[in-house]
């Protein structure tokens, strides 16, 4: 446990807090100008590669063919969400996403099929962004990566972290390493290809693409976090 | 303590007390009535979803649901922000208008995911002066999506105020949308109304 309590301060110490420093939308986005700098440079690569790239793959990769790379891709994050789970003290999700895991490995033809949703265990997604939330370290400051898009200080921290955590990174060899690889970025271009119209929505035809992809972004991350659950955050619009 | 009151008002007690028991849930917004609200219009979204209409004539139907079921003047309102105050009746009443259309094209879209799939009520329950309706969207070979309602009686009837997908909220993220139309057109109402009404 004291190799893990090292980094933990770290980064409780690391991520940003605002001092009254929060925008319009309750958004604590010091970084902005860098921020909205990456965010035209993602969009231009998606542009250029990703948006042509995933109506190809889309349009010569069947639908049922595409849901397996989808599963395969969400089975190969089980472990590592068990992990999470564990570390968070939430033995029940850990059991949830070990049976998930279990299942979906025998009888899902090792990821291929998502038997675990069709007897009722549905995916928990946790990753090490959000065991830190659970630990209290605070959000810190919204950050854009390169390529992987919009983030905050404390989930950027969570995906390194994750990358070490994850036990299968242990069992495989290099080159299942890469094929796990090449699994997940061709589930993330056909997630693209499904929620084409709404990306493209969001990417090009918002008044303001970066502030809309900010508001998205923080909002659905904050929802996985809590674990589903939003009532401090709702807005009472007749409250004055 | 029964001889304190005169007759009538024992009388009159006796005929009010069932009136204002029954009336209670015929009027008042609770757990029960929250729910039912979202029931019909969960029923309402299922049954265009099913009827298998698309593009115009789909969002038609979802401006009309939204108009039926949501506090539209107040979500206009509370999206325009600051600017609500200073604009005109007319202008507040052609932004709203605007703003109907808008959202029945912008979440149509959005519903149209759900095609195939179903909308179904989870659970009911009170949060500060309003009341939560929890629902998932099933899909087919995929996660359910969550959709919450939120719903108060302060617009003078039982209306939604709220509809988060993936705890992502309209109100909020519409706010932050017509804020950058707004800004864009250097805060003309006006143009940014002329402009929505073309949107989503």
């Amino acid at each position: 446990m004291r190799i893990l309590i090292f980094p933990v301060l770290a980064v409780l110490a690391a991520c940003t807090t605002p001092e009254g420093a929060v925008t319009r939308d309750a958004v604590f986005d010091p970084f902005e100008q860098r921020n909205r700098e990456v965010f035209n440079a993602n969009t231009e690569l998606d542009r250029l590669i990703i948006g042509g790239g995933a109506s190809a793959y889309g349009g010569s990769v069947p639908a049922p063919v595409r849901r397996m790379v989808g599963n395969l891709a969400d089975n190969l994050d089980g472990p590592g969400a068990v992990v999470n789970n564990v570390l968070q003290g939430n033995g029940e999700d850990a059991i949830h996403n070990g049976f998930r895991f279990v299942l979906n490995t025998t009888l899902g033809v090792g990821g291929l099929f998502d038997v675990a949703s069709s007897f009722g265990l549905e995916e928990r997604d946790a990753d090490f962004g959000q065991t830190l939330a659970v630990w209290g370290a605070p959000e810190g400051a919204y950050l854009v990566l390169p390529v992987l898009g919009p983030s905050t200080e404390r989930d950027a921290i969570g995906k390194v972290v994750d990358r070490f955590l994850d036990p299968l990174g242990f069992a495989f060899g290099e080159r299942e390493r890469y094929y796990a690889l090449g699994v997940k970025v061709a589930a993330k271009v056909g997630k693209r290809d499904d929620f084409g119209d709404t990306v493209d929505d969001l990417l090009y035809d918002s008044a303001d693409s970066y502030a809309q992809a900010r508001i998205l972004y923080l909002q659905n991350r904050r929802f996985d976090v809590a674990g589903g659950t939003a009532d401090d955050e709702y807005f009472d619009p007749y409250e004055d | 303590m029964l001889h304190f009151m005169s007759r009538r008002h024992f009388i009159g007690g006796l005929i009010a007390l069932p009136l204002a028991a029954t009336a209670i849930p015929a009027f008042a917004l609770n757990t029960e009535t929250a729910r039912r609200l979202v029931d019909a219009l969960v029923g309402d979204i299922n049954a265009v979803i099913a009827s298998g209409k698309t593009g115009t004539p789909m969002f038609r139907e979802f401006e009309r649901i939204f108009l039926k079921f949501a506090d539209v003047p107040t979500i206009a309102r509370t999206t325009l922000g600051p600017v609500a105050r200073t604009a005109s009746g007319a202008q507040m009443q052609a932004f709203t208008k605007a703003f109907a259309g808008y959202v029945g094209r912008k979440y149509g879209s959005r519903f149209q995911e759900f095609i195939g799939g179903q909308i179904e009520v989870q659970s009911a329950r009170p949060v500060k002066s309003f009341y939560e309706v929890k629902s998932k969207a099933l899909l087919r070979g995929q996660s359910p999506v969550d959709l919450v309602f939120l719903i108060s009686d302060r617009s003078g009837k039982d209306k939604f105020f709220d509809m988060l997908i993936e705890g992502v909220s309209l109100l909020k993220s519409e706010r932050t949308e017509i804020g950058a139309m707004l800004d864009r057109r250097r805060g003309n109402i006006d143009q940014m109304t002329a402009d929505l009404a073309r949107a989503g």
